[in-house]
């Protein structure tokens, strides 16, 4: 026999420290179709049946108002698993009742874990578990994740209520609702039954959620018009008696029965009025005055820590192994088993250096999420977006994008996967739209190649100018793609603040593995495919023989067919557009193939031959304009792929690049036409 | 005396009356247990004047002084 349960819980309940727990490292980790809200599954080590286990996005509740809710509720009632595993924070115990509460109205058997013991211990509180069985009819066990305790009695006692089919059988075993309310409910279920059982559902449940008013349920089920009728007449009796609309009324209802049972359940030691280490830290931390620069700090330090000396060192670790080190050993294998001159070049130019240009940001990627996952498991996040929320609701987004919009003037390809911390689909997609904006340390080559060619006596102002650009842009462009493209209710802003906890070394190197694997699997087929394409096309010419000059490749036709699309910004010389191109690999390619099309050679940002050369083909305000475009048009191939990876959606990630690269245009067109009115051309 | 949430300082105690407005943000208010009864009490404001930080039902929860504004309290 097989099983499936479901690990359904509140975020910050210990959800994904079970889920490893559970099933070790055989994981399978992805998004769900269509939407980019992870999946996540394993299958359960330790036990003789095959059971797998499905971890449910963290969620507060089953209204159908958030993508994470209604991919819950939809996997719930649609796949029905055999058991829902219900993790709740026993330290918070009210809150995360809620859901349960709603869980169990689903007709499928749920097991309650609750976790967090050692917390509610450590307070001295004491949980009568037999009164809390008692008055929701379900198992419930106490677990300790973080020390793995109790973990595997959970799985055991699910797999005890999905092999008795009495449970399956089980009616709605707790009362939460006042007389008025079951007393409307009975009656409904009756009527709206036969529509329920076409569908599997529990007649119960749809009944409260007709009752209720959901969408989402009435469009599933196709209820007739006039069973909706006799459904209005119920809700309406109802408003009329309490006085309030009926999701109040319910959602009252639910809170008091939890208060209720609690209070029977559970002996807090103390109530509340004394200060935890917890709130001493968060005084502290999110202090009016202190708030502000520790924030500051903090940053700093994770900015420094993954785009800093050690950042850097991985990645020029890894470009030194990968193109020289593996290039040397494979090219004298090729060279000794006497291979053509075109597979060499295939392999070592096409397929090693496309890798590697994958490869070099997977250690920066971990370091990123290492940080990040330290600033998530101890709550630092949370108060990150509490104190940086004022700033960003300007572009209409919330607190929490500050981090991945940071994390962008280091590298976009880790920074937009740290946009993953963003529940809201919206804002995670515009955030991913405009971090690209936020300058990435590979640009900088080429900045300050035309800063020392063009404006040798105030390279600093012009580019921090450049920088100040990415901002602005960024922020109109945060005005204006809310107003017309990402438009719609502006998410809430109602957020959990959880207890600052110290994070397990286990839970984040497994986020830190799982982040680094995702990257080089789904990035990576995308970029690989996208190196080895670029690398046809610079390397071929049009009747397919190797070229040396990428001047005379495919890719240089195409640079001078560019010309009239890139002339009425000032680069009209076909030399910038292949450059331009080119620089789709990696911004900082640009400079290398300018050295190699003006004939300098082998170059680096600094060289004076190239500077030189370069003023044969642009003017200061040529030079500026073709720096501003640098910055905004599309990203390099590895952040397209994490950009694919992260939108999940072709058409999402064709609209980024085709806006960023359309933005660009734009203002590099401003630029140098507005430069030449006033007389700077 | 009815208010506001809003109208409140850090360190007020108050009690929940009703929540106004609808759609999203109501639910997702009531689901965090802000309903009638809950006992809430500020914690403070964020360094940048918005939002707020609330102690409720045993946990701190915060949203924007908009949201405060629906929330009556007494």
């Amino acid at each position: 026999m097989s099983y499936t349960f479901a690990l359904v819980g509140n975020p910050n309940c210990g959800k994904t420290t079970i889920f490893n727990e559970i099933t070790g490292s055989t994981q399978y980790v992805g998004n769900w179709p269509g939407v980019t809200v992870e999946k996540k599954e394993g299958k359960a080590r330790k036990f003789k049946e095959e059971i797998k286990i499905v971890d449910l996005p963290g969620i507060y509740s089953l209204s159908p108002y958030t993508m994470e809710e209604i991919i819950a509720r939809d996997y719930i009632v649609d796949q029905r698993p055999d058991v829902v595993i219900n993790i709740v924070d026993a330290s918070n115990i009210e809150r995360n009742l809620y859901l349960t509460t709603q869980l169990i109205e689903l007709g499928i058997p749920v097991v309650v874990a609750l976790n967090m013991m050692d917390v509610v211990n450590a307070r001295q509180d004491r949980i009568d578990t037999q009164k809390l069985i008692h008055y929701l009819g379900v198992p419930v066990l106490l677990v300790t994740a973080n020390k793995g305790a109790g973990v595997k009695e959970v799985v055991e006692k699910a797999l005890e209520v999905a092999q008795s089919a009495a449970a399956r059988e089980a009616d709605i075993p707790c009362k939460v609702f006042d007389q008025a309310i079951e007393q409307s409910l009975g009656k409904l279920q009756t009527l709206v039954k036969p529509w329920a059982q076409a569908k599997k559902y529990n007649a119960r449940w749809v009944s409260l959620k007709l009752l209720e008013g959901d969408e989402k349920v009435k469009e599933k089920l196709d209820v007739p018009v006039t069973l909706m009728a006799e459904v209005k007449t119920y809700r309406e009796g109802l408003e009329h008696e309490y006085d309030c609309d009926i999701e109040t009324v319910v959602a009252d209802n639910r809170y008091r029965f939890i208060s209720n049972v609690v209070s029977k359940a559970i002996k807090k030691k103390n109530n509340g009025n004394t200060l935890t280490l917890s709130d001493k830290i968060d005084k502290v931390v999110t202090n009016r005055i202190l708030a502000i620069p520790i924030f500051l700090a903090v940053m700093f330090a994770v900015f420094q820590a993954s785009f800093g000396p050690v950042g850097s060192f991985t990645i020029d670790w890894i470009d030194v192994f990968i193109n020289e080190t593996i290039a040397g050993v494979l090219t004298s294998w090729l060279e000794a088993g006497g291979a053509a001159e075109w597979l060499k070049a295939l392999i070592i130019d096409g397929i090693l250096a496309g890798m590697g240009s994958m490869l070099v940001f997977v250690p920066q990627i971990m370091i990123v999420f290492f940080f990040l996952s330290i600033l998530e498991d101890t709550g630092y996040m949370a108060r990150a977006a509490f104190i940086m929320d004022r700033v960003l609701r300007k572009l209409g987004l919330s607190g929490k994008s500050f981090i991945p919009m940071l994390m962008g003037f280091g590298c976009s390809t880790p920074a937009i996967m740290a946009s993953r911390t963003l529940e809201n689909e919206k804002d995670r997609r515009l955030t991913i739209i405009l971090t690209p904006f936020m300058s990435c340390g590979a640009r900088l080559p080429v900045y300050a190649l035309f800063a020392a060619a063009f404006f040798a006596q105030n390279q600093g102002v012009i580019i921090f100018s450049i920088y100040m650009l990415g901002i602005v842009v960024a922020v109109l462009s945060g005005i204006i793609l809310k107003k017309f493209v990402l438009k719609g209710e502006v998410a809430p802003f109602v957020m959990e603040l959880p207890p600052y906890r110290i994070p397990t070394l286990k839970g984040i190197t497994i986020h830190m593995l799982d982040r680094g694997k995702g990257f080089v699997k789904k990035a990576g087929t995308v970029i690989f495919a996208a190196a080895v394409v670029i690398w046809f096309l610079q390397t071929f010419s049009f009747s397919f023989q190797m070229v040396q000059d990428p001047g005379d490749s495919i890719m240089g036709g195409i640079g001078k067919l560019m010309v009239p699309v890139f002339a009425p910004l000032g680069f009209d010389d076909w030399r910038a557009a292949v450059a331009l191109l080119t620089g789709v690999v990696a911004k900082e390619v640009v400079v290398a193939t300018l050295g190699i099309l003006t004939d300098v050679g082998e170059v680096t940002e600094d060289s004076v031959e190239l500077a030189a050369a370069l003023q044969v083909y642009f003017t200061p305000l040529k030079a500026y304009a073709f720096m501003a475009f640098t910055l905004l048009y599309m990203p390099c191939v590895a952040a397209f792929g994490a950009i694919k990876r992260e939108m999940n959606s072709w058409k999402w990630t064709l609209f980024t690049v085709a806006y960023q690269t359309g933005v660009a245009w734009i203002v590099a067109l401003l630029i140098y036409q507005v430069g030449r009115l006033v007389g700077l051309g | 005396m009815n208010k506001t949430l809003k109208e409140l300082k850090p360190g007020d105690k108050a009690v929940i009356k009703s929540v106004m407005g609808e759609g999203a943000v109501k639910r997702r208010l009531m689901d965090m247990g802000v309903t009638r009864g809950a006992e809430v009490l500020v914690r403070k404001v964020a360094p940048l004047g918005d939002p707020i930080e609330v102690n409720i039902r045993g946990y701190e929860l915060t949203f924007r002084k908009s949201e405060a504004e629906n929330i009556i309290v007494e």
